[in-house]
């Protein structure tokens, strides 16, 4: 299905190993992660085992090399199926796990520093999001303000699940500073392990972790309403990566309802949860967690109401569908057009600039 | 809570009142802690009033978020006579049960610390001590009150054993357990009441709450109480994702699980969710012959309140739709301050069918209950 200029908002470049962010480092540190043997360790996240069949898509499977680790692969089955416009790299890394905060800003700052070197120079259809320590929200702050002057970064990404509920203050200057770069923040599926994966404990099996990731959402998702995040940084996005969406109406229901009964508790928050959501918040396309029926998917879009709320995505190299037609059944014709271009370009503000990146320059 | 009400459906309502209602959540207190001591031995009495509940929390009854009222309750249900909302058994009558025309209600007492208790042999005789309580001063003296089998969950050997005196006593018509456990519920150290429920084809009442010890969200401790009773739900979600991805309804095919309080809605995009993993990763998972699907339309039923109050009440409805309607069992949770009035809940049209068996048939059959 090629919709030409489409946008899409989630692919995933793998780091290969410690050796190549090593260039991007200082001398101190570069030796002493060297010193310290990592540059051997694998530093795979538990929430995303590599090998795991929704973690490849079994015709996305590189004959050698990590899933999404190569660019001419990435581009000729990510991108040009697609009539990709603009893709947004999201990388998934240790750097967001690890407990020395100075550790993971230096790791933060090599992958961003790799992902503009690696991939951005040599594709002008990719974009990226920097990605933040949330173990140090002033150093991440930081790191927004050093690779935002890069255009071709249009986000700010975060783990999910990371030192405490997304809206507490402590993040607060992460989305201080996203707010005035004017980049939307990026919560991606994942956990950096601070707490059991999902509400009920710590799960036996991947596939119950990854089910977790959207009732870990809606939680997410509540705290940054209840933290009063949206009032106090009016013009900031988040958008919900990974998240699934299919559950939005009876989530809205939810917390709509608690929402009248104990408002005065979070007095702040003028507006109902529903509402700030959709002046707020966005949702990538897969997982779309397709229904059997797809009048049921097309009964799920009407409830949501609103048709600004989803930016396509592949989810490239993972496989949420198979061919080359991300949308599930049932998913209303009219609403294409708006989910895999307008509503991208609207989020996402940096993709209405001209990108001087080099390759462009160059060009 | 019920703040819009369509005037048209409450003849229907009190329709179905007039026939009866099956309230599955009803929540009776002590009046104090005293209530309990006819029921303890000395040792543990002494133990009781000497080091009180040592739970996973740092508050002993209920974790720090202070609720919006007094006692979690309805403003108007403090006993004129004194004692905490529900805990007198006459207003009780006057207020709930005579007024909706409950033919039976299912006691949920909770915020004692029976479930959690980290000393497990105390936890046991607490458990005991509720389930003769709930005996003593509820379920014989009114026979339309049913009372719920306490049970020590993190001691299974102990719970297993408390299921087996009580099952066959008429009075009890579940066993309960919280939904915040030690581990995911789906766990082998669970198995035993799970076996032992199946053995006494008694349901399995989970109500929301409890103390395990883990943050009440994955990404840690929210701060308000807003969110804290929003969390209850997500965590069914995932101890219902628990419950399928361990096997247990493949071990335990007859058991009969009540999520209590934990809303309902979230059912179809959690199946549908999990039914697109099983289909990519049943390799994980290979003791599971189904669908992950099949087995909570199978072995799964919820309780209706607090009931989703959608701006089109027709969204609530299809969302039943494809639950199915066989699995709503009406509650109100009285006292509590979110309480759902039969006569108003509901704002859309059901047919006489699928009223009878959310107000009373579904529950029932899941209790094994008679209809007059």
């Amino acid at each position: 299905m090629q919709f030409q200029g489409a946008i899409d908002c989630d692919i995933h470049p793998a780091v290969p190993d410690m050796r190549a962010l090593l260039p991007y480092m200082d001398e101190y540190w570069r030796e002493h992660l060297i010193t310290r043997g990592t540059e051997r360790l694998t530093l795979h996240m538990t929430s995303f085992p590599p090998n795991a069949p929704l973690n490849v898509r079994a015709d996305y499977r590189p004959k050698s090399g990590l899933p999404g680790g190569d660019l001419a692969q990435l581009t000729a089955q990510a991108l040009d199926p697609f009539g990709t416009r603009y893709a947004i790299c999201n990388v998934v890394h240790a750097a967001q796990v690890m407990f020395n905060e100075d550790m993971a800003a230096v790791l933060c700052r090599a992958v961003n520093d790799w992902v503009a070197k690696e991939w951005l120079d040599h594709d002008p259809r990719l974009r990226a999001s920097i990605m933040v320590p949330t173990q140090s929200p002033q150093q991440a702050a930081d790191e927004i303000a050093r690779r935002a002057a890069d255009p071709r970064f249009v986000q700010v990404l975060m783990l999910a699940n990371t030192e405490m509920p997304a809206g507490r203050r402590y993040f607060w200057p992460i989305y201080e500073a996203a707010q005035r770069f004017g980049l939307p923040v990026g919560l991606h599926a994942g956990s950096s392990y601070r707490f059991a994966p999902s509400n009920a404990g710590w799960p036996s099996y991947f596939i119950e972790e990854y089910a977790s990731n959207a009732p870990a959402f809606k939680q997410e998702l509540l705290s940054l309403i209840t933290e009063g995040v949206f009032q106090k940084f009016p013009d900031l996005k988040v958008v919900l990566i990974e998240a699934g969406f299919a559950w939005l109406p009876g989530y809205c229901w939810r917390i709509d309802k608690i929402w009248r009964g104990v408002r005065r508790e979070v007095p702040w928050v003028k507006d109902a949860p529903s509402e700030i959501i959709r002046r707020h918040v966005r949702f990538t396309l897969q997982p779309a967690d397709a229904p059997p029926d797809p009048k049921q998917m097309e009964r799920v879009i009407d409830q949501i109401g609103c048709d600004d709320l989803i930016l396509f995505s592949t989810d490239y190299p993972h496989w949420q569908f198979d061919g080359a037609n991300p949308f599930p059944g049932g998913f209303p014709e009219h609403l294409k057009q708006k989910v895999m271009i307008d509503n991208p370009l609207a989020t996402y503000a940096r993709l209405n600039e001209p990108a001087r990146s080099k390759q462009e320059e160059m060009v | 809570m019920n703040v819009h009400t369509r005037a048209a459906d409450l003849t229907e309502a009190r329709s179905a009142a007039k026939a009866g209602i099956i309230d599955c959540d009803i929540h009776p207190s002590l009046k104090s802690k005293a209530d309990l001591k006819p029921f303890l031995s000395e040792r543990w009495w002494k133990h009781y009033d000497t080091y009180g509940s040592l739970v996973r929390q740092p508050l002993s009854t209920y974790l720090p978020y202070p609720r919006m009222q007094p006692d979690t309750a309805r403003r108007d249900a403090w006993p004129p006579g004194g004692g905490p909302p529900a805990s007198d058994l006459t207003f009780m009558r006057e207020q709930h049960l005579d007024a909706n025309n409950i033919i039976h209600g299912i006691l949920h007492p909770l915020r004692i610390g029976g479930y959690d208790q980290r000393n497990l042999d105390f936890g046991a005789a607490l458990c005991g001590a509720i389930n003769d309580w709930q005996l003593h001063a509820w379920a014989e003296p009114e026979p339309r009150l049913k009372a719920s089998i306490y049970i020590p969950q993190d001691f299974p050997e102990a719970a297993a054993a408390e299921i087996e005196r009580r099952a066959s006593d008429p009075h009890f018509v579940q066993i309960t357990t919280a939904s915040f456990a030690s581990e995911p519920l789906g766990h082998r150290r669970y198995w035993p009441v799970f076996a032992a429920a199946q053995a006494a084809d008694i349901a399995i009442g989970m109500h929301i709450g409890g103390y395990s010890g883990q943050a009440i969200t994955a990404g840690g401790w929210p701060s308000f109480y807003y969110e804290h009773h929003y969390a209850n739900s997500p965590a069914i979600e995932a101890v219902v994702t628990s419950l399928v991805m361990e096997g247990v309804f493949e071990r335990f095919p007859r058991l009969r699980i009540v999520l209590v309080e934990a809303g309902f809605v979230w059912v179809p995009s959690l199946c549908w969710r999990l039914d697109r993993l099983w289909e990519r990763m049943r390799d994980e998972v290979p003791h599971l012959t189904r669908p992950p699907s099949e087995y909570i339309r199978q072995n799964i039923w919820y309780t209706t309140q607090p009931i989703e109050e959608p701006a089109n009440p027709d969204h609530l409805k299809e969302t039943i739709d494809w639950i199915g309607w066989d699995r709503l069992l009406f509650s109100t949770d009285y006292p509590h301050w979110d309480y759902d009035d039969p006569n108003y809940a509901f704002k859309f049209k059901m047919s006489a069918e699928q009223r009878e068996g959310l107000f009373r048939g579904n529950a029932a059959h899941v209790f094994r209950l008679a209809q007059e």
